[in-house]
């Protein structure tokens, strides 16, 4: 028996969502008395280093197989067969997300996504999960013997705990894949929104697309991902995939920046979760300043500039 | 060209979330339901495709009767047929298992990216895995040419572009299209269109919600004078430790 951890590689690097998912997974596995093994598809010259966050074995897969979602998630439950896996632990992010639901279904497994807790165990298997896009949790028993976990990014922290790991090939196979990616285009080293600590985020306060700089500006500086209401992408101003909301992406970073964005029930859905929220509006009444922790009552073109100065000092 | 849309009936955005009988079970009163959003997408998306391809397209719902008032504007929306199948849905793999039940001989079957209430994004995967075809999820766009589908879906911190033979499951994101709105005369055709209801398949529950929770309310905003908004960056930085 074996909780296994499904860790991904962006950028030559094991992602930060993927060391929370190993300490995650090493904490089950200790109260279960089963070992944690970290499972790649990829392989990094350094890959010992996941034992000191806790993996037992780390193991890359050997394979000749493509990335896409029906091969990866084949290899990976071959993988999980081989290695008896009674729970699998992946991130939520878009890879984990298109892979879990697969392996699920190879393993006959239960599936929970968004997971926000470690589960209890007391006479059950129990999770809490985000449901309601942000607006609720879900506290739910998976019955099945096997259960495959999508865990939320930053919510669980990371400990270095110096202990090591073995390093182990295992081979697997998958069918063909039945898709083929044609093309892959990444920004490199600019954080995914879902995974990013601090995210800054503007709505339609900020009065047009050309006043964006700004926003890059601070976020940058704050060494943060940039997000936006929901007009302000309607509208062409900023990539789709930076709405958030109960209609876009919901994300939980340590800080949340909303710059003139008013503070709609759907906008609020997606970001409450954060843990701190600043708010900076000319409209003391905003509703935004119901659900923040700190806030400006002032003109954004105003106050950003003060913010670059000083985090420029 | 045959398109199955599977579609989800969601609280209204606006919905303040709340429960009864200890936190067990949503309360419904005075909720107004829609069509999942991100169907709404899948719905129209599906419809262009079947248009320029002389197909029709089918909806399919797991849930109650009091839902079919949201089936028939998928109809009004230009979708050929509906099918209900009448149980409650417990969890996404509950879904996913009744609807591959009847999801055989489509050549291309939407999802959306999640559904607002549940939110597991895994309904695409499921029947993926199920029927054994390619799932793509999170795609905004979806191309059809010589028998082979092609798509464009948000994978993290970019994008990737696919393609494959149907059949294919695929989940709907945002920029995939405009909603349609229905027009009058969907309107009326959709009364007499045909709504097949069938009777569940019995299954194990993979999973169960025992109860909710509500988010902790924030205990109030500490204001910073506009005129001194570098304290904001102090607090962050020596107090907070975020930055
Ligand atoms: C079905 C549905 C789903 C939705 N889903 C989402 C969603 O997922 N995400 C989302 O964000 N919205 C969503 N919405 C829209 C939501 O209801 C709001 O309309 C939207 O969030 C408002 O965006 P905003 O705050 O940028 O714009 P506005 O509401 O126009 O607010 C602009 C704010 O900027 C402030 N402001 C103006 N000028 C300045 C200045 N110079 N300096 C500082 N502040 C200034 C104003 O006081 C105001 O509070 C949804 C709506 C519907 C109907
Ligand atoms: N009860 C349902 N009936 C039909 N389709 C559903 C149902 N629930 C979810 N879906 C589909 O699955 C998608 C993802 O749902 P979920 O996995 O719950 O986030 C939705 O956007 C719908 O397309």
């Amino acid at each position: 028996m074996s909780v296994i951890v499904f860790v991904e590689i962006d950028n030559q690097q094991y992602k930060k969502s993927s060391l929370e998912a190993i300490c995650y997974g090493k904490k089950i596995a200790q109260t279960m008395g089963i070992s944690c093994i970290a499972l790649s598809l990829d392989t990094l010259s350094d890959t010992a280093t996941l034992g000191t966050y806790g993996a037992d074995r780390v193991i890359s897969l050997s394979h000749n197989a493509a990335f896409t979602s029906d091969n990866s998630a084949q290899l990976l439950a071959d993988a999980c067969k081989q290695l008896s896996a009674q729970i699998v632990v992946v991130s939520n992010t878009y890879t984990g997300k298109s892979l879990a639901p697969r392996l699920a279904v190879a393993l006959d497994a239960s599936l929970a996504t968004n997971v926000i807790s470690l589960p209890d165990t007391n006479g059950g298997f129990k999770v809490k999960r985000g449901v309601f896009s942000g607006k609720a949790f879900a506290y739910t028993d998976l019955s099945k013997n096997t259960k495959v976990l999508a865990i939320t990014p930053n919510t669980f922290d990371i400990d270095n705990s110096g202990s090591s790991a073995t390093v182990e090939t295992l081979v697997v196979s998958a069918e063909a894949s039945k898709i083929s990616i044609d093309k892959s285009d990444k920004e490199m080293g600019k954080v995914p929104l879902t995974e990013a600590e601090i995210v800054v985020s503007a709505g339609r306060g900020l009065k047009g697309p050309e006043n964006w700089n700004l926003i890059e500006e601070l976020a940058d500086l704050m060494g943060a991902a940039t997000a936006c209401s929901k007009p302000v992408s309607d509208m062409g101003w900023r990539p789709h995939a930076e709405h958030v909301g109960q209609t876009g992406i919901t994300i939980k970073p340590n800080l949340y920046v909303a710059i003139g964005i008013s503070g709609a029930i759907q906008h609020l859905a997606g970001v409450s979760s954060s843990k701190t929220i600043v708010a900076i509006n000319k409209d003391p009444e905003a509703p935004f300043f119901k659900a923040a922790d700190y806030g400006i009552v002032g003109d954004a073109f105003e106050i950003i500039p003060q913010l670059i100065h000083a985090l420029k000092n | 060209m045959k398109v199955l849309v599977c579609m989800s009936v969601v609280p209204d955005t606006t919905t303040k979330i709340t429960f009864t009988e200890n936190n067990t079970h949503f309360n419904k009163d005075g909720v107004q339901f829609i069509i999942n959003p991100y169907d709404e997408l899948a719905i129209t998306r599906g419809l262009e495709l079947a248009e320029a391809n002389s197909g029709s397209v089918t909806v399919v719902h797991v849930g109650p009767a009091e839902n079919e008032a949201s089936i028939r504007k998928a109809l009004s929306m230009g979708v050929t047929d509906a099918i209900r199948i009448d149980a409650l849905a417990i969890d996404a793999q509950f879904v996913a298992e009744q609807i591959a039940e009847i999801a055989h001989g489509y050549d291309l079957i939407l999802t959306g990216r999640e559904s607002i209430d549940y939110n597991g994004g895994a309904v695409c995967g499921l029947l993926g895995a199920l029927l054994n075809i390619p799932s793509a999820n999170v795609v905004t766009e979806i191309n059809y040419a010589d028998g082979t589908f092609s798509f464009t879906r948000d994978i993290d911190g970019g994008r990737e572009m696919l393609s494959c033979k149907g059949p294919v499951v695929a989940s709907a994101q945002k920029d995939l299209c405009e909603p349609r709105i229905p027009n009058m005369r969907g309107i009326m055709a959709a009364r007499t269109k045909p709504l097949q209801v069938l009777p569940p398949k019995d299954l194990i529950n993979a999973s169960q919600v025992s109860s909710y929770e509500s988010p902790a309310p924030k205990s109030g905003v500490k204001l910073i004078d506009p005129s001194n908004a570098q304290e904001l960056i102090h607090i962050l930085r020596n107090e907070l430790k975020v930055i």
